[in-house]
């Protein structure tokens, strides 16, 4: 067995039991549903076998928000062993339609997005669609759906004019978030991208797949994931840096899909080490003095969440470190574990509430700051902020482009 | 002195005395049974967990391997709440004699040991950790048990029955008039009472002390022990009991066995059963020999080891040591010794045991004219009050020489096998993950409060009941839990805080001596927390002062204790 797998499958031999992970895991700290990262994870692992069948259901309440991977002092890899297990219970019980639905995030996208959007939107937002919703479907009648956009970010692509001055090259994974339901955070990227020189490739692509692993769907997320590396392992192998504004879809390239589908193919591990998030690309351009800095001044002070998906990088605070070269912006971080959201968990009628309690703190803060704009990198996060503050939200490379005075 | 009268003593509280003390009253025969710790306190609860299929014997012990393969079956029937059914291998790897594997299936089919050949390629599909370089692979139905869950149930069995079970009562003396023995002098542990005990026959069950019980007959009873060492691994890297297709060797068995795996075992002489180490050099040797069967075995974490005194019995005529014949021995005494009133069964395996109280049984009754036939075969055991009554069945197995029997055992409809998942699926159907006191182990309060009602003499007969301080952290956060609960639950019946104390401290240190031996990597760091823990925070090295032993409870006395040599 491959060292990465023997890495994750044997981790639970490291835990020491402290609980450290147990008292830092958002989602016990609100709900008595989840035993707690210890439990579902290095305890109960000693319990499952793969020939008999699950033996728990609790597992189903991680968030994957990996707060616990990060406190551990030994470093038990519990989140991805939580990920196997709930897709072994996917396995044995199937996948309930509503996390099959959940799941497909490019799916549900490309049929809300188009010229139809505004007129389903509209639905979406009335109480008597959303109860059917919830009863039917299982999707919480308050959770934070996104609006679908009119138009498809790579429609706005195949018609944007791009400058013919770049020196350099780099391959955008937008997601399908941006794809489909905010186009104008890509526009963003791509602007501070041909802005600093680079003629932005756009790579045929699915979604990263995350939510299909985090409803554990492994087999379409292992098909999306084996997609995606074959149109963007040519990349990779011409050292085109592949930057991605989604935290979570970068980390799924980088590190989520490998380990937990157990991908290690030489053109999987390729992909991983040439995938970026565009601030950590941007911070490295900075840290070379290759980043422009014609910025003008912001004089505005924005709390910023950084989404648990982005720690997960382990990069520190790239977006902080970015912006804090626009002269005049003073962000104040939110220090929060997790929003709540975890990408498709506070959406389900049974775990909303769950979501909305861990998001609590982060709510309180965005409050506090008496401001009107939140900014945060990931998206689901930014839908529920907005959900649990009424404040707005944007992806902090907005903030970049407009201090750039770049035209979207 | 108080003295009792009963039809037979058993002396020996492990499978074979249990088992015997079952059959006698299942019988209708008047029978106490006198164990100097806990049920399971000598071999039968510091043994290896395998439910022999007999393949390990088929060419060096014939008898015995056909002696295992009945009986396997027979436990699948009566006990499967205390057996996994796992199957097992034996696997011809590089550094086995390739020329084994057909004389080991010739054997099996001689000795009525079920068997079946499997290819490489289905072997690693099933447990797919194994050295890849192994070459044959034979299937067999070797299968897991929990010998003091066993013992435990068949306890309770023979009490329905109308038989006594002393624990922490141990024999001091036999009482001979001429040339019959009448009688045992008992002491109880508690409290240091004598008790007499007159019976018609003592019935010898000590296993390897049988040889010091004999000689307080005057009896001579020469039981050779051989200690062997067993390491348990954190967790379960194959599923299958996977042995080596040789004959039987040290270190040649992994048994994954509830949430561990266990490699096993070593043969060192010993001069006497109560008085073993642990040798830094079995264990390095044991995980050398892992490495060969599963690669990189040595580099898992490894929790904990032991060491179990075989009661290998030497007939008067045999002279050299490697020739004991593994079978088990009824001796009659009257007729070897010309000692009446005195039985001693010696010998066997856990496997065997209830063969071995079946024949014991047999020649008893017909002393004392009795006819009832034995029916332990076909009853099956109840459960203890610390086992959930579940309801769920996993599926049984359709594949390998095991599955016939599978569909038997099932088709009883009665408890279904023991399954790995079985303790986390109670606990996530009742919710009580909130309320553990063994988290490693799964042991919640209500369970953990049933052993204690049970009659627990220390914190010792609790783990054995519940694995209480069996799992990765080996006590680190269950011991004071328990503790706690003790106190809360006896302190009416007069025991008082410093008794409590005495336990936990008692506990702490026959955790301590199996940490010992592998202390490094993962261990090392757990075994710092948990100093930590009962250090740093709850001051345990201080304890002493206010510790006292009492209060029902039975911990430092000198006739329970083994010594751990060097360890
Ligand atoms: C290392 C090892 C591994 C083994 N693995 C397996 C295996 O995997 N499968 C298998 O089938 N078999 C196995 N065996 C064999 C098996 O464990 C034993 O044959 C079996 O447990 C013996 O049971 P017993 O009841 O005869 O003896 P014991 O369990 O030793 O019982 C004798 C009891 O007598 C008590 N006693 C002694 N002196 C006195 C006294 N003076 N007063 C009162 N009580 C007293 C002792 O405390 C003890 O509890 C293994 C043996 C060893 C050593
Ligand atoms: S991933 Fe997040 S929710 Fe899941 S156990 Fe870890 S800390 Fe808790
Ligand atoms: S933090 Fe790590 S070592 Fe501590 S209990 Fe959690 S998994 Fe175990
Ligand atoms: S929602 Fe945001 S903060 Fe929360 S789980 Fe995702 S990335 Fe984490």
């Amino acid at each position: 067995m491959d060292h990465i797998e023997l890495s994750l499958t044997q981790s639970l031999d490291h835990c020491i039991k402290c609980n450290i992970c147990t008292s830092a895991c958002p989602v016990a700290a609100v709900t008595d549903a989840f035993p707690g990262p210890k439990y579902v994870g290095p305890q109960a692992q000693r319990f499952r076998h793969e020939g008999q069948p699950v033996p728990d259901a609790s597992v189903d309440y991680c968030s994957g928000c990996r707060v616990c991977n990060q406190v551990c002092p030994t470093g038990v890899k519990i989140a991805e062993l939580n990920a196997r297990a709930r897709a072994q219970i996917v396995a044995e019980r199937g996948l309930p339609f509503r996390n099959w639905l959940v799941a497909r995030a490019g799916l549900v996208g490309r049929m809300s997005c188009g010229p139809h959007a505004p007129l389903l939107n509209f639905g979406l937002r009335l109480a008597p669609a959303r109860w059917a919703v919830e009863k039917v479907i299982g999707i919480h009648r308050k959770a934070p759906l996104p609006a679908s956009s009119t138009y498809t970010f790579r429609a706005w692509f195949r018609k944007h004019r791009a400058p013919t001055t770049a020196r350099r090259q780099v391959a955008f994974f937008h997601g399908c978030a941006t794809n489909f339901y905010e186009p104008h955070v890509g526009k963003a990227a791509i602007a501070v991208l041909e802005h600093n020189g680079f003629e932005v490739l756009l790579p045929k692509q699915q979604c990263c797949g995350l939510p299909l692993i985090s409803n554990g769907d492994f087999k379409a997320a292992t098909s999306a994931h084996e997609a995606n590396v074959q149109a963007l392992v040519s990349y990779a192998r011409q050292g085109i840096p592949i930057v991605g504004t989604s935290t979570s879809c970068t980390l799924t390239l980088k590190e989520e899909a490998p380990e937990i589908l157990a991908l290690h193919s030489e053109d999987v591990q390729a992909v991983a080490a040439g995938t970026y998030d565009i601030f950590e690309f941007l911070r490295s351009l900075a840290e070379r003095g290759e980043l422009k800095t014609d910025f003008r001044p912001i004089e505005r002070h924005l709390p910023y969440h950084q989404p648990c998906q982005y720690r997960a990088h382990r990069l520190g605070s790239p977006a902080m470190d970015v912006l804090s070269l626009i002269p005049g912006l003073v962000l104040e971080e939110s220090h929060a574990e997790c929003c709540g959201i975890a990408g498709t968990y506070g959406l389900k009628q049974e775990k909303y509430q769950i979501g909305m309690d861990v998001g609590a703190k982060l709510f309180a803060m965005v409050k506090r700051s008496g401001s009107d704009l939140a900014l945060c990198d990931s998206e689901t996060c930014r839908w529920q902020i907005t959900h649990g503050t009424g404040v707005a939200s944007k992806h902090p490379i907005e903030i970049l482009a407009e201090a750039y005075g770049l035209e979207l | 002195m108080r003295t009792i009268e009963t039809d037979v003593l058993v002396i020996g509280g492990g499978a074979t005395g249990t088992g015997c003390a079952r059959d006698l009253a299942m019988r209708g025969i008047r029978a106490i049974l006198v164990e100097k710790g806990d049920l399971t306190h000598g071999t039968t609860g510091r043994y290896h967990g395998l439910l022999h299929s007999g393949g390990r014997y088929v060419t060096k012990d014939p008898q015995s391997a056909t002696e295992c393969a009945r009986e396997n079956v027979v436990l699948r029937k009566i006990m499967p709440h205390c057996l996994e059914d796992t199957s097992g291998f034996f696997v011809t790897t590089p550094w086995d004699d390739p020329a084994y594997g057909d004389v080991f299936v010739k054997n099996c089919r001689l000795t009525g040991v079920p068997v079946q050949e499997l290819s490489v390629q289905e072997m690693l599909r099933r447990e797919p950790m194994l050295n890849p370089q192994i070459s044959r692979v034979f299937e067999v139905m070797d299968g897991s048990a929990d010998s003091f869950l066993a013992t435990r149930s068949t306890a309770l069995s023979a009490e329905e029955y109308g038989a006594q079970i002393w624990t922490y009562h141990h024999v001091v003396d036999l009482v001979r008039e001429g040339d019959r023995v009448t009688g045992a002098v008992v002491e109880d542990l508690r409290n240091g009472e004598r008790i007499g005990i007159l019976c018609a026959y003592v019935l010898n069950a000590a296993g390897a002390w049988a040889g010091k019980i004999a000689a307080m007959a005057g009896v001579t009873v020469t039981v050779l022990p051989g200690k062997g060492t067993m390491v348990a691994m954190n967790h379960r890297m194959v599923n299958t009991v996977v042995n080596r297709c040789k004959l039987p060797d040290d270190g040649d068995i992994i048994v994954p066995i509830h949430t561990v795996a266990v490699i096993g075992t070593t043969d060192v002489h010993v001069p006497d059963p109560d008085v073993y180490g642990i040798e830094p050099d079995e264990i390095q040797f044991m995980l050398a020999e892992g490495d060969k069967l599963l690669p990189g075995f040595s580099q898992y974490r490894a929790l904990r080891a032991w060491a179990g005194v075989r009661p290998l019995y030497k007939d008067r005529d045999v002279v050299n040591d490697r020739d004991i014949p593994r079978t088990f021995k009824l001796l009659d005494h009257a007729e070897r010794d010309g000692v009446e009133g005195m039985l001693s069964i010696v010998g066997g395996k856990w496997t065997t045991y209830r063969l071995m109280a079946e024949e014991s049984v047999d020649a008893l009754a017909k002393r004392l004219g009795n006819t009832r036939p034995c029916r332990t075969a076909e009853e099956p055991l109840p459960l203890p009050p610390t086992e959930h009554q579940t309801t769920f069945r996993p599926p049984i197995r359709t594949t390998g020489p095991g599955a016939r029997v599978a569909a038997e055992v099932e088709a009883l409809q009665r408890a279904p096998l023991y399954w790995l998942g079985k303790h986390l699926s109670e606990v996530e159907r009742e919710q009580s993950f909130a309320d553990l006191i063994c988290e490693c182990e799964m042991a919640s309060r209500s369970r953990v409060l049933a052993a204690i009602d049970a009659g627990a003499k220390n914190l010792d007969d609790i783990r054995r009941d519940v694995r209480m301080g069996m799992g990765p952290c080996q006590g680190g956060w269950c011991i004071y839990r328990t503790t706690a609960l003790l106190f809360e639950r006896r302190g009416e019946d007069g025991l008082s805080q410093a008794n409590s104390n005495d336990a936990l401290l008692h506990f702490l240190q026959a955790r301590w001596k199996g940490l010992v031996p592998v202390l490094w990597g993962d261990q090392l760091r757990q075994a710092r927390l948990d100093e930590l823990i009962y250090v740093g925070v709850l001051g345990a090295d201080r304890l002493r002062s206010i510790a006292e032993q009492g209060g029902g409870l039975v911990t430092d006395n000198p006739a329970v204790a083994t010594e751990y040599v060097k360890a």
